[in-house]
C-alpha cells in the first residue's frame, strides 16, 4: 500500500497539533451534523409515520378522492366506484377500505381515540401479521385485532379476550398483530371487517375510504389510472401515494418548512464555525505557508495541503456527528416508544453532502488566502 | 583564477507601485555570485537589497534584465519551474525563520525533503542527519517554541540545507539573535555549509558579522555603489 503523501501528513499535523483550533472545528462540524441529522431524521421519522397505513396495508393501487392529501383524511367515496375499478380491464381485483377513527371506552371508564382499519370482509387484503391469535377470528362477533406498537399500552395492553366499547358497540379483542410501521398521531390501531367497521361507526352516506387494487400487472397500472380519473378520482401507486402525503406534510403544513430552516440553520452554524475557525488558523500560518511556497511549494500542493485539513476535519466531524445522533436516536427510542425520528441513508447522504459543502467553504477561503500570499512578502516580513 | 560563477544578474530593474506612486527600487543592478563564496548584500533600509535578493532566488519578476542560474534563465520559466528550482537549487533562512510551531524540530526540516517527493521516514531520517550537522540532534523531537533564537536559526538553517542546495540565501540571519550568537552562527556556516560547490548570500545590517563575507556588495537607492573585500573587515 502507498503511504500517505508527506504533504498530506504535514498538512494534518499542522492543524491536528494545533489543539484549541481543531477541536474548534471538531466541535463546530460535530454539532452542526448531530443538529442536521437529527432535524432530518424527525422529518423522516415523521414523513415514515404519516405514511406508515400505505405501508402497512401494501396495495398496490390507491384509489381514493383527489382533495386526499393524507392518509387520515380520506374522504368517502360511492359505492359504485368499487365495482366500477373492478370492470377496468387489467385490474387482477379491487377491494375496499375503510380507514376511520373511533373513541374506544376502556375498562377504567376513560376513553381513548383509536384509529379503525376495515379490511375487506371476502379477502382481509391488507392484514396485519398476527403475533397472537388467528386472524380467521375477525369474523367473530365483536371481533377485533389490535396491533401491539408504542401506542398498545394506552388501551391498558389487551389480550385476547379484553372487551371494550366502541361507539357504544361491544368489541371484543380477538388477536394481537404487529405492523411495519406505526401511525403518526399517537393513537392505538385496531383492525376488524370493513362491514362491522361502517356498522360500528357512524358515517355519512359514503363509506368506502380506498379502494385497493391489484393491477395484473405493472403494464396495466397507466391504464387503470386514467379510467379511475375519467370517473372524476385519483388512483395512485404505493409510490404516488407515499410522495403526495409527504408532499403535504413537507409543503404544506408548517412540520416540514419548519424542520428544513432549522436544517439550515444547524448548516449556517456549521458553516460559521468550521470557515471562521479555519480562516482563523490560515491567516496564523499565512507566514509559514508563504515560506513553504519560497522554499518550492507550488500552489497546487498547497491547495492539497488545504483541502485534506478541511476534508478530514469535515470528515471526523460528520463520524462524530452521525455517531452522537445515533446514539441520541437510540436513547429516545428506548426511553420514549412514540419517538419518531429515524435514520436513514438518504438523511446521512445529505448530511455527508452539506459537510461536504461546509469544507468546500472552508477550503475555499483557505485556499484564496494561501494563493494571494507572496513569497517576497515574507523577505519585506 | 575565479572560481565559476553560480549567479549571473544583469541590468536588473524593478519598480514597485503604479502612476505617481511608482518608485524605482533596484536600478540596472548586474553582479555575479561564484562557487564556493560568501556574498553580503548590505545597505541602508530601503536601498533594495531585499528585492534584489527575491528577484535572483525567482521570488519576484524584475521588469528589466535577466538573472541566470547555473547558465538557466530564471524568468524564462513558469511558475512550476521556479518552484522546482527553488526547492532544489536555492535554500532559503529567513529572518524570522519562519518554523511551522505545530511541527516538531525535525519535521520541520523535513520540508524540503517532503516537498521534494521523499518518503515520510526517509525524510526524517535525514532530517535528523541535518538537525546533527548544525549541533541539535538531541532537539530533533522539540518543538521550535522549545528552542532559543539561536537554536531556531539552527534549525532553520538545517532546513535550508536539507534539500541540498547550491545556492543559500539568508535574510537578515542575525536580526533576532544577539551579537555572540549571531557570529558564531555565521561563523559555523562558514565552516560547515559553505564548500566549493555552494555560494551563500546574505542580506544583513549587521556590521558585527562582515568579518565572515567573502565580499560585500554595498547598495543605496536601488544601486550598487561599490564592493569590499573582507580584509578591511577582518580582525
Amino acid at each position: 500500500m502507498k503511504p500517505v503523501s508527506g504533504i498530506y501528513r504535514v498538512a494534518l499535523k499542522l492543524l491536528m497539533n494545533d489543539k484549541s483550533k481543531f477541536t474548534a472545528l471538531l466541535v463546530g462540524i460535530t454539532f452542526a451534523v448531530f443538529l442536521m441529522v437529527m432535524m432530518m431524521s424527525m422529518f423522516s421519522g415523521i414523513l415514515a409515520r404519516s405514511c406508515a397505513p400505505v405501508h402497512n396495508i401494501g396495495a398496490k393501487i390507491w384509489v381514493m378522492d383527489p382533495a386526499v392529501n393524507n392518509t387520515n383524511s380520506s374522504i368517502p367515496m360511492p359505492d359504485y366506484i368499487l365495482s366500477a375499478s373492478r370492470s377496468i380491464p387489467g385490474v387482477n381485483f379491487a377491494v375496499p377500505l375503510y380507514f376511520g377513527s373511533a373513541l374506544v371506552k376502556l375498562k377504567d371508564g376513560a376513553y381513548q381515540a383509536a384509529t379503525v382499519v376495515g379490511l375487506d370482509d371476502a379477502t382481509l387484503f391488507g392484514r396485519p401479521e398476527m403475533i397472537e391469535g388467528r386472524i380467521e377470528d375477525i369474523f367473530a362477533e365483536n371481533a377485533f385485532v389490535v396491533v401491539k406498537d408504542a401506542e398498545f399500552s394506552k388501551l391498558e395492553n389487551p389480550t385476547i379476550g379484553t372487551e371494550f366499547e366502541i361507539n357504544d358497540n361491544r368489541g371484543t379483542v380477538v388477536g394481537i398483530a404487529q405492523v411495519a410501521s406505526s401511525g403518526l398521531f399517537g393513537v392505538p390501531t385496531l383492525y376488524t371487517t370493513y362491514n362491522r367497521a361502517i356498522t360500528y361507526i357512524p358515517s355519512a352516506r359514503f363509506t368506502t375510504s380506498y379502494v385497493l387494487i391489484e393491477p395484473k400487472s405493472v403494464a396495466d397500472v397507466p391504464g387503470i389510472q386514467k379510467a379511475i380519473a375519467r370517473l372524476g378520482y385519483e388512483a395512485l401507486t404505493r409510490d404516488q401515494f407515499v410522495r403526495k402525503v409527504a408532499n403535504f406534510y413537507t409543503f404544506k403544513t408548517g412540520v416540514g418548512m419548519n424542520i428544513m430552516m432549522m436544517t439550515a440553520i444547524s448548516f449556517i452554524v456549521g458553516l460559521s464555525i468550521s470557515g471562521q475557525t479555519f480562516y482563523t488558523f490560515i491567516l496564523e500560518n499565512i507566514g509559514k505557508f508563504g515560506a513553504m511556497k519560497a522554499i518550492g511549494a507550488k500552489g497546487n500542493e498547497l491547495i492539497a495541503m488545504i483541502l485534506a485539513q478541511a476534508f478530514v476535519t469535515s470528515l471526523i466531524g460528520y463520524g462524530l456527528g452521525v455517531g452522537a445522533a445515533s446514539t441520541f436516536i437510540i436513547i429516545a427510542k428506548w426511553r420514549i416508544p412514540d419517538y419518531a425520528a429515524q435514520l436513514t441513508f438518504q438523511t446521512l447522504g445529505l448530511a455527508l453532502v452539506m459537510v461536504m459543502i461546509i469544507a468546500a467553504f472552508s477550503s475555499y477561503i483557505g485556499v484564496r488566502k494561501v494563493l494571494q500570499i507572496q513569497p517576497f512578502d515574507i523577505f519585506r516580513g | 583564477m575565479s572560481s565559476p560563477v553560480i549567479i549571473r544578474a544583469t541590468n536588473l530593474v524593478k519598480w514597485f507601485g503604479e502612476d505617481e506612486a511608482r518608485t524605482i527600487a533596484v536600478k540596472q543592478v548586474s553582479f555575479d555570485v561564484q562557487y564556493g563564496e560568501i556574498l553580503y548584500i548590505v545597505g541602508p533600509s530601503g536601498s533594495g537589497k531585499t528585492t534584489l535578493l527575491s528577484m535572483i532566488s525567482g521570488i519576484l519578476r524584475p521588469d528589466e534584465g535577466r538573472v541566470f542560474v547555473e547558465d538557466q534563465d530564471l524568468w524564462s520559466m513558469n511558475d512550476d519551474e521556479l518552484a522546482d528550482l527553488r526547492l532544489n537549487k536555492i535554500g532559503f533562512v529567513f529572518q524570522d525563520y519562519h518554523l511551522f510551531p505545530r511541527l516538531t524540530t525535525v519535521e520541520n526540516v523535513a520540508i524540503p525533503l517532503i516537498l521534494q517527493k521523499k518518503e515520510w521516514n526517509e525524510a526524517l531520517r535525514l532530517s535528523r542527519d541535518y538537525l546533527e550537522i548544525v549541533g541539535l540532534k538531541d532537539r530533533a523531537d522539540l518543538q521550535p517554541v522549545k528552542l532559543s533564537g539561536g537554536e531556531q536559526q539552527r534549525v532553520a538553517i538545517a532546513r535550508a540545507i536539507a534539500g541540498k542546495p547550491d545556492i543559500l540565501i539568508f535574510d537578515e540571519p542575525t536580526a533576532s539573535l544577539d551579537g555572540d550568537t549571531g557570529r558564531k552562527i555565521i561563523g559555523f556556516v562558514k565552516s560547515n555549509i559553505l564548500n566549493d560547490k555552494r555560494a551563500i548570500i546574505i542580506v544583513t545590517h549587521d556590521s558585527r558579522i562582515y568579518e565572515y563575507a567573502d565580499r560585500i556588495m554595498k547598495m543605496e537607492d536601488g544601486k550598487i555603489v561599490g564592493y569590499e573585500n573582507n580584509h578591511r573587515y577582518e580582525k
